[in-house]
């Protein structure tokens, strides 16, 4: 599945230096410096509270940016956010479906949404395994995890070019982990930039190429520790 | 932008039409509503009669109130509000798809409440032109202030409370127009009427060019 290539930019995806974001008057982003090239996956890690989710809707353009500079897939953010948000998917805690919604008049009416053409709705809801007889089932039926899949549906519909998961894993089995961890490594491989923010560090540092901390609304990056599975997985 | 609206519009009539809230819940209120009247006037018909126009727009603006704060209730829930931000639609089509999806239900409901006034009030229907055209501009009228007023309530806490307070002095003119153009129609003087419904169709126009250019940036705060 091919990303969007318009406007792709020659410099880094994402680029932040000093970026101070206001949650009210609190700053969830106090001064963020951060570089991403392209085709990465970014591992984002830190505390509860720390900042992660307010950096990943910062960086889909729906947190305003206070000060600094801040740009992303060739959007400065701080003129105007709104450019960048079609060209980004943001997988949150919140699904963004609709109760009353059959599954595929979800992903549907999302993809037409972002103007993805009837193949790629399909394709997204065969990939997620949504293609039988939960594409007729109101969302609002759903168990967590057929939720999550749905939402994810609907982003891989879109086809964005950089990919913000807050906790993509959670609510999933087994089987649908594995699967969200093959749909980043296709995104990769067609172009696209993965962000994600997990709490599952033994799975998501295999899955990342590098990764940062973010305590207290700034971040600092790491290098990547693979850990060993001879180890019991742990970093 | 129309290609959007088009999509909201569909979108929003199929929640409608799956969750059947306008069905079940908004259509019997207005019932109720023009029954509660006719209990309370029943003793003297003539004025029953005399007032069937304010009835009926009343019972038509208290629908409209449920209506629009169910047409923001469905974007309130699990994120939908930021991923309506994160489509990348026009957000002047979402909110002419809004209006219209608003703007199709109250049609029905008041080809229904229109019954209901028939038979509770035997009144009886002249000036059927009129009273079709002010329908659908005052219906017009109703959505687009209400989509404006609604987003503008949509983020805050007491938005269930706001909307009312809000939008009814709003609507005033709207009432007095779509009143007064009933009446000249069912006391078979059109030519008396098309005058508001000309009033009506500038108040309907201006809250269309403020909702096309004010939704985005309302959408933003809320």
């Amino acid at each position: 599945m091919e990303q969007s290539s318009a406007a792709l930019p020659s410099g880094p995806v994402v680029h932040l230096r000093g970026a101070v974001a206001l949650l009210g008057r609190f700053p969830a982003l106090a001064g963020v410096d951060l570089d991403i090239d392209a085709r990465r996956i970014v591992l984002l890690r830190g505390a509860n509270g720390a900042g992660k989710t307010t950096l990943l809707r910062t960086l889909a353009g729906l947190v305003p940016v206070a000060g600094g500079d801040a740009v992303v897939l060739g959007v400065d953010l701080v003129a105007d956010p709104r450019p960048v948000r079609h060209r980004v998917g943001l997988l949150g805690h919140a699904t963004g479906l609709y109760d009353e919604l059959t599954v595929g008049d979800n992903v549907r009416f999302w993809g037409r949404a972002a103007g993805a053409d009837p193949a790629d709705v399909e394709q997204a809801l065969i990939r997620l395994g949504l293609d039988g007889r939960l594409r007729s089932v109101a969302v609002g039926r759903l168990s967590a995890g057929q939720r999550r899949r749905t939402s994810l549906a609907c982003l891989i519909a879109r086809r964005p070019e950089l990919w913000l998961l807050d906790e993509p894993h959670a609510g999933l089995d087994q089987e649908g982990r594995d699967l969200v961890d093959a749909l980043v490594r296709e995104a990769v491989s067609a172009g696209a930039t993965v962000v994600l923010s997990s709490h599952e560090l033994d799975r998501s540092l295999q899955l990342a190429d590098s990764v940062i901390t973010i305590a207290g609304g700034a971040v600092r990056p790491e290098p990547i520790i693979v850990p060993d599975p001879a180890d019991g997985g742990a970093p | 932008m129309i290609r959007d609206a088009l999509l909201i519009a569909g979108k929003d009539l199929r929640l409608e039409l799956r969750s059947r809230v306008a069905l079940n819940q908004v259509l019997p209120f207005a019932l109720l509503v023009l029954v509660l009247f006719a209990f309370a006037l029943d003793p003297d018909k003539s004025v029953l009669t005399e007032a069937t126009p304010g009835l009926y727009w009343i019972a038509v603006l208290f629908s409209a109130l449920l209506a629009l704060q169910r047409s923001f209730a469905i974007e309130a829930t699990d994120g939908n509000r930021d991923a309506l931000r994160l489509s990348g639609l026009d957000p002047a089509g979402i909110f002419l798809g809004k209006v219209l999806a608003v703007s199709v239900q109250l049609i029905v409901l008041e080809a229904l409440l229109g019954v209901g006034v028939v038979v509770l009030y035997t009144s009886r229907i002249d000036g059927w032109v009129l009273l079709a055209v002010t329908s659908v501009i005052a219906t017009a009228s109703i959505a687009a202030a209400g989509t404006l007023y609604g987003v503008l309530a949509a983020g805050l806490r007491v938005r269930e409370t706001l909307l009312p307070l809000l939008l009814l002095p709003v609507l005033a003119p709207v009432l007095i127009g779509s009143t007064r153009a009933f009446e000249a129609a069912l006391n078979g003087s059109p030519s008396e009427g098309w005058p508001w419904v000309g009033l009506m169709s500038i108040f309907a126009s201006l809250y269309v060019v403020a909702g096309i250019f004010g939704f985005g940036p309302l959408l933003e705060e809320s």
